[in-house]
């Protein structure tokens, strides 16, 4: 058995030492938030927070986390209490197929908890481990800059 | 069939299996024409679409499956329009084999046509029929009848729910054709609601086939080689089967699949599997340009369109251009998946196949099933944009389920097989000549294009990955070109402007060197991308502003209208020429020319250095018919520029003589944010009482074109082979 805290509280799981948490974060705590991508660390779909940083959870194997806090975006809300960032997805209508948006949501917040002004282009650098097939984008970055408003802050343009 | 059992053993996973056939609305046969709108033509009964029971719960019924465009919305805004509903009363069921009418494939943008139109006019009817009943039992007449939110109100205060009221008929009645629209109150089709489906996705809700989670269910991978036309090298199976977690290693033919409690001991066995290596199976894979060899290769043609005309003049100026496109990817960010069960001598199987009736037919064949024995019922996936691995995974789902009956199979694709088995969207070359009058009219035109088949999807066992691994294999199915007016390769090569002496061949080539089919809009991207950088060549060669050239030749009201509101908004007119680096450029088609109509202005800067484009800024306007959700149509629209940009920019399938080398994000790479435009805005052009056309394929030709046309303006050169890559832009600077 393996013990590791995820959205604060304590799991102890049945699970090879080098599974990669995502697999844990799904099949084991039964957590949808975190996708399959591409178990390469390319496509930023698996994104969590370890330790409030943005993290890979398809390449970390479960074995590396003891003493560290995950997060997932199931930490963040619900459908009837969205977080900040939900809300602002859901009033830029900021999805299509949205498989890649949980992952989107977790870098963003990880962002903006370390800093809620960032300029646009420390924005979509920051985002630019995730990829989005659909072409979203456009509406992700509103989104984030609606919740980075939300959450006291706010996208500075940045000079060009 | 013991229905209770599947339904405890899958409750957890929030899926309630139906296995019923009879009363279902998939169990009706399709009618003879009855000149019905839509799909309501071919499944002309009212409770095919629409049930209302004595509660008077509605719920709704389509062939047609949720993709992420936004479809579930849409139709359940539609339905609660007409029958004077809240949208979020209407319960609306999707692409389910026991369930909904067989509209065949979620594609090709034919959903709001079809679907919208029918379930438009099957709620149409519904509501006509509320109303009678209505005034039959308040004895009144059917003027004196209000429907609000479920309840009909009559004289006096008299008033009865849907459900008594639709307990008095039969809904198994055949719709009419000209039952009028509603008239009063306000409308909810115009209105942007908010999609449905957003709150799980953006919660971490249960929201995919991948997030089922049932009871005693299996994790499974399917063992392949690294890419179509490859196998591997035999490995010690034994030693597999005894690792631990390793349920089963199911083998039939070279189809090989390992079967685990824990994921993680699936794909542990998978890579112990591959260790062993692999070799070439099929012919080694070209060793010169994929497009030299598709225009070198013995082509059926097929001619796609001949418009009289004089002679083009002798002093006519003829001009001539050559594009290509390499083979592009689908690329869905979730790998494949599917959810199977074999129970019982029944075979269901949750899937997001963009067909589920088609799938269904070839599973039967595959399994050697009767088709009353296969259910296919679409969960949502990762977005696919055409015929991605979602009906291959399927198979492989249904043989691994089959060697553990009773229990449910979750069989995910890794992402190397994605990249590596997926089928490929054409490579493909365009020839044009154009004479030019001195009156700068365009005298002459000709189009000529060369492609595999853009339609791969399994009709039969043969169309499914897997069908070729068994032994012996189903026959593959023969490669088929798409008649016109929709068109494959030839999609869209038919110009919109009213040309004279005009006429273009398509070159159909069968034989294949890489799996290919349908990636969204087919042959439009290449076809409107050639045509609309054409446009402009010609324009150039007369001296005249891009678009005023394209309107002289376009005489289509709506297509006018269309690219008069792309440039105005945009401020074609006012742009400033000739700042170094910068480009405009513009592009515009109506998609396969019965669709939706969309036109977009582009300004870019090119950084001479590094050859890297910045799109600084994208203004698009689009007809789709009457718009029914103007926020869907945008949402779909800048996600075609999105797209479209990423493919046209930056993407070209690899390989070497043994295999496909793009195998992954790094050696596939997309569009990322930091390179995504400044700015996107879509203007959409309401048009009230036109039927509904589909939006999601509009923009991708357009956005191709604009691009090639505004780097042009920007470097006084231009790019006639995809990907239009800053290298190439640096070496077209050298010259």
């Amino acid at each position: 058995m393996i013990s590791l805290t995820v959205n604060g509280a304590a799991q102890s799981v049945d699970a090879d030492p080098d599974t990669p948490l995502l697999y844990v974060l799904r099949d084991e705590l039964g957590l949808n938030g975190a996708k399959f991508g591409c178990g390469l660390g390319q496509c930023g779909a698996c994104t969590v927070l370890v330790d409030d940083r943005p993290a890979f959870s398809c390449l970390l194997p479960i074995a590396a986390l003891a003493g560290r806090k995950v997060r997932t975006i199931e930490s963040l809300g619900t459908p009837d209490r969205p977080g900040a960032l939900a809300a602002a997805f859901e009033a830029e209508q900021a999805a299509q197929c949205g498989y890649c948006i949980a992952g989107m949501i977790m870098r963003a917040q990880a962002l903006l908890e370390r800093n809620n002004r960032p300029t646009e282009a420390e924005l979509r650098v920051s985002l630019a481990p995730n990829l989005c097939r659909c072409g979203t984008h456009m509406r992700i970055l509103r989104a984030v800059r609606r919740a980075a408003a939300a959450m006291g802050g706010g996208v500075q343009e940045s000079s060009r | 069939m013991n229905g209770l059992t599947r339904r405890s053993l899958l409750a957890k996973s929030g899926l309630v299996v139906v296995f019923a056939s009879s009363g279902a609305a998939g169990a009706q046969e399709p009618e003879e024409s009855a000149n019905l709108p839509g799909d309501l033509d071919k499944y002309p009964f009212l409770d095919s679409w629409i049930r209302i029971d004595p509660k008077g719960r509605i719920t709704v019924f389509t062939g047609k499956a949720e993709l992420g465009q936004g479809l579930r919305t849409a139709l359940m805004q539609i339905a609660a329009d007409e029958l004077e509903v809240s949208p979020a009363s209407i319960e609306l069921i999707m692409a389910d084999t026991g369930r909904t009418p067989d509209e065949g494939i979620t594609a090709g943008s034919h959903s709001m046509q079809n679907s919208g139109m029918a379930i438009l006019n099957a709620a149409a009817n519904v509501r006509v029929l509320l109303t009678d009943a209505a005034a039959w039992r308040f004895a009144s007449s059917v003027d004196q009848i209000e429907l609000q939110d479920g309840m009909a109100y009559g004289p006096g205060g008299l008033r009865l729910g849907y459900g008594d009221l639709a307990a008095g008929f039969s809904l198994h009645v055949m719709a009419k054709p000209d039952v009028p629209r509603r008239s009063k109150g306000r409308r909810l089709i115009g209105e942007n609601v908010p999609r449905v489906d957003i709150p799980a996705k953006v919660n971490g809700g249960s929201a995919y086939v991948q997030d089922i989670r049932a009871a005693n269910m299996l994790h499974a991978r399917v063992v392949r080689g690294p890419s179509d036309g490859t196998q591997l090298k035999p490995a010690d199976i034994d030693a597999v089967a005894k690792m631990p977690g390793v349920e089963k290693v199911v083998q039939d033919g070279r189809f090989m699949a390992v079967l685990a409690a824990k994921e993680w001991h699936a794909v542990k066995a998978l890579r112990r599997l591959q260790a062993a290596g692999w070799e070439r199976r099929d012919t080694p894979l070209p060793s010169i340009d994929l497009c030299d060899v598709i225009r070198k290769s013995p082509a059926r043609d097929i001619p796609i369109f001949g418009y009289p005309g004089p002679p083009a003049p002798a002093d006519a100026r003829i001009v001539k251009a050559r594009y290509s496109r390499p083979c592009l990817m689908h690329g869905s960010i979730g790998p494949s998946c599917a959810v199977a069960l074999w129970e019982n001598g029944n075979l269901i199987v949750w899937t997001h196949s963009q067909g589920v009736s088609p799938l269904r037919k070839s599973l039967a064949e595959f399994v050697r099933l009767p088709l009353e024995r296969v259910h296919c019922i679409h969960v949502e996936g990762s977005g696919c944009y055409g015929h991605n691995g979602a009906d291959d995974v399927a198979a492989d789902a249904a043989l691994a389920a089959r060697a553990v009956p009773g229990r449910p199979v979750r069989m995910q694709w890794m992402r190397e097989q994605e990249h590596g088995w997926e089928p490929l969207g054409s490579a493909m070359v365009v020839e044009l000549q154009g004479a030019l009058g001195r009156d700068g009219r365009i005298a002459g035109w000709r189009h000529d294009v060369w492609s595999n088949a853009h339609n791969g999807r399994p009709i039969n066992a043969g169309g499914l990955l897997a069908g070729a691994e068994l032994e012996p294999p189903f026959a593959p199915q023969k490669p088929q070109p798409i008649p016109m007016p929709e068109g494959g390769g030839d999609r869209n090569a038919n110009p919109i402007y009213a040309l004279p002496n005009a006429s273009g061949t398509h070159h159909f080539v069968e034989r294949a060197p890489l799996r290919v089919s349908a990636l969204r809009s087919l042959g439009a991207h290449m076809n409107v991308f050639a045509i609309e950088s054409f446009m402009d060549e010609m324009a150039h060669a007369a001296n005249a502003d891009p678009v005023d050239f394209r309107l002289i030749h376009l005489q289509d009201s709506r297509a006018r209208e269309v690219v008069e509101a792309a440039a105005n908004r945009f401020g074609w007119k006012r742009r400033v020429k000739g700042r170094p680096g910068r480009g405009y450029g513009f592009g515009f088609a109506r998609y396969k020319n019965l669709g939706a109509y969309c036109a977009l202005a582009m300004e870019i800067m090119i950084e001479p250095d590094s050859g890297t484009i910045e799109v600084r800024r994208v203004v698009a306007a689009v007809d789709s018919g009457e718009a029914v959700s103007p926020d869907g149509i945008r949402n779909q629209i800048e996600g075609a520029i999105v797209q479209s940009l990423s493919w046209t920019q930056m993407e070209a399938v690899t390989f070497d003589a043994s295999h496909r080398t793009s195998f992954d994000w790094s050696a596939y790479p997309i569009v990322r944010f930091p390179s995504v435009p400044v700015s996107i805005e879509v203007n959409v052009i309401d048009r009230p009482g036109e039927p509904f056309l589909g939006t999601g394929e509009a923009g991708q030709g357009p956005a191709a074109a604009a691009l090639a046309n505004a780097i042009t303006d920007a470097i006084g050169h231009r790019l006639r082979d995809m990907p239009l890559t800053s290298e190439r832009i640096r070496a077209a600077l050298r010259s």
